[in-house]
């Protein structure tokens, strides 16, 4: 319970803040990605303000078994950089390139009763399905 | 060097939501024990874990309902999609493929994965900045008006 109510209030605050950085607009997110026309630097001022503070919170993180509630600490353990990390990362970019979303932003659009974000959520969750769809006929074949 | 486009520049909103941004991971990481990757909390769904459906529905209906609570002391920011919806369903097939493939998005990779100095998302991140870049470049001023 404790778990759910945490999580909820990650997302709640999360979502807040891509409103608040602008980002949940994907009009801000092509004017950072469109180095030759008029450059909005806003997007790199929400990563580094984001990673300000993530620093720091996974630098105790990281000293620690368990969570402050008492969950078990379940960070990534790998650093391998696989073929598939570059193939996926690029896919992604195009997609992100094409319209301006991404995941966090689109569900956050949506929730703002925007109608190109329930597309675009929709499809998102339909390529999600296919990629999973594919690995189990892979691992099972 | 690129041209700042001064108008549309907005340095202290970005910076603050981009706190509240890592506030959220931070809190998530903390009070959780995980990453806030949101493809990775959505993709889960898809093939249920038992245990692990509750939270990760709390987190995405946290996010939906974000512009609700933004609603009750402000009005919302403008959300403007140029994108056609055919162009709109091939971004969101390949943002869902994407992500999948290479474990991650801007929340996971980008936020989480450089706040750890992890070389795996530092490599992943540059290559969707890069690809972000080149796409809107071939869209806007290669094959557009």
């Amino acid at each position: 319970m404790k778990y759910t109510l945490s999580s909820f209030v990650a997302g709640l605050v999360f979502g807040l803040g891509l409103l608040l950085s602008g980002m949940a607009n994907p009009e801000k997110v092509l004017g950072f990605l469109d180095l030759a026309g008029n450059w909005d630097p806003s997007l790199a001022l929400v990563m580094a303000g984001a990673i300000i503070v993530g620093v720091i919170a996974f630098a105790i993180a990281r000293q620690r078994h368990v969570s402050f509630l008492g969950f078990d600490m379940r960070l990534p353990s790998g650093d391998q950089i696989s073929r598939r990390l570059v193939i996926g990362s690029v896919m992604f970019g195009v997609g992100w390139g094409l319209a301006g979303f991404c995941p966090g932003p689109g569900l956050v659009a949506l929730g703002a009763g925007e109608p190109k974000a329930v597309t675009f959520v929709a499809a998102m969750v339909a390529g999600m399905a296919l990629f999973q769809l594919i690995e189990r006929r892979r691992q099972s074949a | 060097m690129p041209t700042i486009a001064w108008e549309s520049f907005t340095p202290w909103s970005a910076l603050a939501g981009g706190l509240v941004i890592g506030l959220a991971a931070a809190l998530f990481v903390l009070l959780n024990g995980r990453i806030a990757g949101i493809s990775g909390i959505l993709g889960g769904l898809l093939a249920p874990e038992k245990g692990h459906i509750a939270w990760r529905v709390a987190f995405l209906a946290g996010m939906v309902l974000a512009p609700l609570g933004w609603m009750a002391l402000a009005a919302l920011p403008d959300i403007r999609v140029e994108a056609s919806y055919p162009v709109v369903i091939v971004a969101g097939l390949l943002v869902g493929i994407g992500t999948s493939y290479g474990s991650g998005c801007t929340s996971g990779h980008g936020v989480c994965g450089l706040s750890r100095f992890s070389l795996r998302s530092l490599v992943a991140t540059l290559s969707f900045m890069l690809t972000g870049f080149v796409t809107v470049y071939l869209v806007r001023h290669a094959f557009g008006a």
